[in-house]
């Protein structure tokens, strides 16, 4: 409002503005009260979470906080040559309150991590360490292990000095961070993690795209037929809801593996050699299945909700316009479901992308993803903070793909039912 | 009419959905040349299903249908060049008023610059000029339905087909839209099959009425005749207002003929349907054409007691007990002459046996 136009006030002499503020107050509360609790559910079940998972995925600073005076010392030295005494002294009076803590085992194997060869060598100091006389301690340790006097290693301390580092994503891209600080790829024999990101990438894109060729002309038939086969259908489409993912599984294993009801069936008709029994399991042919028909439902169910509100006359009025069938179809019928497209397309891959249980069941060694890889550092190597990194790593990718997506199709555009 | 007057012809048609019903019975209906028929009958008479037929949605059970001549029941929708007018407009959400006009134009390889002139041409027919690049959704219901009206008719075809086009319209809006496709009609001159159950839209718009019932055409003639002139008490029912007699012929004449009725009063018709003594009829008589206190010499008059006054500005309704049936209902002309119009009050009905049709027992 400008300062010309003269403020409205109510009967009783308050500005409308204040009133209607006031009035609208209660309401506001209210509606906020009716949020509140999911609100909270999704602040300590999904946003605390994943701020925790950041922060564990880049979190450094046990080394930090085990060796404070070392760092502090070292700030100064520009790691060229051999650090000066004030350093030595520094290492000295941490290790020695951590050997006190008993708590140098961590240590060594934090900075064993950053460069092999530094668990022998504190172990060896700490033995010598009781004998140390004060001051110089520059060449008592010097004296202690040759490597001592590598000013390599103490560059690998130094390395450790930032409470935060990016090691743990690099790492997730088969790269790290070499002596002069550059980012570098690992060799090419142990480059595992690109692989299996690619794969992922792949086997989500394929698994949509057969997704959608299988559940358009479902989801077409849904929304056409009449409401008792149509009801019958959809019955069919949502079983597989209704079943454990798990059984689910392992019937697709019943059902894929070398003796299993597929290859008898293949076998029966002469399409295969009895000894000649192509594996369908344990590699990407068996994912690609059993994801595929996973899926399927949650392509489906938005492109059927699109499908239903299309009016049939939009495809009648079309053909008495002149349009062949395919044009009609290509030309009215699909760019009306594109909505439901996107929703599907996008739901799947999504899932896809982060799938687990399916491939580390039937997917053998080549058709894993990386979630399994997730989950493989989770349980196993209990390295969690790789882990949290690569499931960031893969949460990124998934808004990145969102963001793709708003980009050309439009987000508004999204139908999911 | 030097016209075509087989130009669309339905021959024996019959059409069943279940194996069972048969919902279009024997249908045979000659359409001419740039004649505005229109299909009217209750919802299940079978007239939509006539026109999806025609359309090619559809396909007859029995019988074929010819098209300037040609059987049309083998060929597809898309080629049998006939526009179509949905009741709920169906215009492509996703493309603008430009792109509907030209869908039919582009699937048929027109040139782009005769699109241009012919989009041009047909908006304007329907006064929409500058609307070109607004989407269907932007539009008000009548707007929609004119560019519906305008992409059927813009690849010039042959025949066009409405199929209840003004039913989802408001009633100001519905009877501006009705002149409106009817002076299209005729400055263009294409034949149009007009599907409504609204008899005052049907009356309005057609030159020829076919009336549906049960699956069957009742009767097919101008608007005029219909109301006039109906031939069998379902038609007499259905167009307009209508009071009804039930009884029984007494004293038939080929010009005039007896009616006693179910009370035991007698009354002069004019024999329609009915052919000798007994024969059992229902007595239809246009409100209109009975009058009050007349000095003309007609040959039924009778007394009645008035039962209910209706105000409607330009004429009153006047409901009688008469001969028995408490329904008879009466205009009386909005003028001074008529004052004695008074609840409770006798007053003297008269009408033309000529007016007063024995028709089919109901």
């Amino acid at each position: 409002m400008s300062s010309e136009t003269r403020q409205i006030l109510t009967t009783d002499g308050i500005p409308l503005e204040v009133s209607l503020k006031k009035a609208e107050r209660k309401n506001k509360i209210k509606a906020f009260l009716l949020v509140a609790p999911l609100l909270l559910f999704l602040l300590i079940t999904y946003i605390f979470p994943i701020g925790d998972m950041l922060l564990r995925s880049v979190d450094d600073k046990m080394v930090t906080e085990m060796l404070p005076k070392t760092f502090k010392s070292m700030e100064d030295w520009d790691g060229n040559e051999m650090p000066p005494e004030e350093v030595f002294e520094a290492f000295y009076l941490d290790f020695q309150k951590l050997v006190e803590e008993k708590r140098d085992g961590k240590l060594s194997t934090q900075l064993n991590y950053t460069k092999n060869g530094f668990k022998s060598i504190l172990k060896k100091l700490r033995r010598k360490a009781k004998n140390f006389e004060e001051g110089n301690y520059k060449e008592q340790i010097m004296a202690v292990h040759k490597r001592w006097a590598d000013v390599e290693y103490w560059r690998a301390i130094k390395r450790r000095a930032p409470a935060f580092t990016s090691s743990k994503y690099l790492k997730g891209m088969d790269m790290y961070k070499n002596e002069e600080g550059k980012i570098v790829s690992v060799e090419e024999d142990r480059r595992i993690h690109r692989v299996l990101w690619l794969r992922t990438l792949e086997i989500a894109f394929f698994v949509t795209l057969l997704c959608f060729l299988m559940a358009y002309p479902i989801a077409h038939l849904l929304a056409t037929l009449p409401m008792k086969y149509s009801n019958l259908l959809m019955i069919c489409v949502l079983l597989p809801f209704w079943t454990s993912l798990l059984v689910r599984t392992a019937s697709w294993m019943i059902l894929l593996q070398q003796q299993g009801v597929v290859n008898d069936f293949f076998v029966m008709i002469g399409l295969v050699a009895d000894d000649n029994r192509p594996e369908m399991m344990y590699n990407k042919t068996g994912t690609y299945v059993a994801m595929t028909q996973i899926l399927l439902p949650f392509m489906v169910l938005p492109l059927y909700s699109v499908m239903k509100t299309i009016s049939p006359s939009l495809m009648r009025a079309g053909k008495s316009l002149g349009g062949t069938p395919f044009v009609t179809f290509w030309k009215v019928y699909f760019p009306l479901t594109i909505p439901g497209i996107g929703a599907g397309c996008l739901l799947v891959f999504i899932l896809a992308i982060g799938y687990y249980i399916t491939p580390a069941l039937v997917g053998g060694a080549s058709g894993t993803l990386i979630s399994n890889q997730i989950a493989f550092h989770m349980k196993s190597t209990l390295d969690w903070s790789f882990a949290s990194a690569m499931g960031l790593m893969l949460l990124a990718g998934v808004l990145a793909i969102y963001w793709i997506y708003n980009k050309l199709v439009g987000i508004d555009n999204i139908k999911l039912g | 009419m030097l016209n075509n007057q087989q130009f669309v012809r339905f021959d024996k048609v019959d059409k069943s959905y279940d194996g069972k019903v048969l919902v279009v019975k024997d249908l045979n209906l000659d359409i001419a040349e740039g004649e505005f028929i229109t299909m009217l009958g209750p919802s299940g008479s079978g007239k939509t299903t006539c026109l999806m037929m025609l359309a090619g949605f559809e396909t007859p059970t029995n019988g074929e249908i010819y098209l300037d001549s040609n059987p049309i029941s083998n060929i597809p929708p898309h080629k049998r060049g006939i526009g179509m007018v949905f009741q709920n407009y169906a215009l492509f959400p996703h493309m603008t008023v430009y792109e509907n006009l030209a869908f039919p134009l582009r699937v048929r390889k027109v040139s782009k610059d005769e699109i241009d002139k012919k989009v041009d041409k047909a908006l304007s027919m329907v006064s929409l000029t500058g609307f070109e690049n607004r989407m269907p959704g932007q539009l008000s219901g009548g707007q929609q339905q004119r560019v519906a009206v305008a992409r059927a008719l813009v690849f010039d075809p042959a025949v066009v087909l409405m199929d209840e086009p003004l039913g989802a319209l408001d009633k100001n809006l519905r009877e501006s839209m009705q002149y409106e496709i009817k002076h299209i009609h005729e400055s263009i001159g294409v034949t149009v099959v007009y599907v409504t159950h609204d008899q005052g839209e049907a009356l309005t718009m057609s030159n020829r009425i076919a009336v549906f019932n049960d699956g069957k055409v009742q009767q097919l003639s101008s608007p005029d005749k219909l109301y006039e002139e109906p031939v069998n008490s379902f038609v007499a029912e259905f167009i307009g207002e209508n009071n009804t007699f039930g009884g029984q012929v007494t004293n038939f004449s080929k010009e005039k003929c007896k009616v006693k009725l179910d009370d035991g009063s007698e009354i002069f018709a004019n024999p329609i349907t009915v052919k000798s003594n007994g024969d059992k009829t229902t007595v239809s008589l246009r409100p209109e054409r009975a009058l009050i206190n007349t000095k003309e010499k007609m040959d039924n008059n009778f007394k009645g007691k008035i039962e209910e006054v209706i105000y409607h500005g330009d004429h009153t309704r006047v409901r009688l007990n008469l001969l028995g049936n408490k329904e008879f209902i009466l205009k009386v002309p909005n003028s001074s002459a008529n004052m004695d119009i008074k609840l409770g009050n006798q007053i003297n009905v008269s009408w033309n046996s000529h007016d007063a049709r024995a028709l089919d027992p109901k």
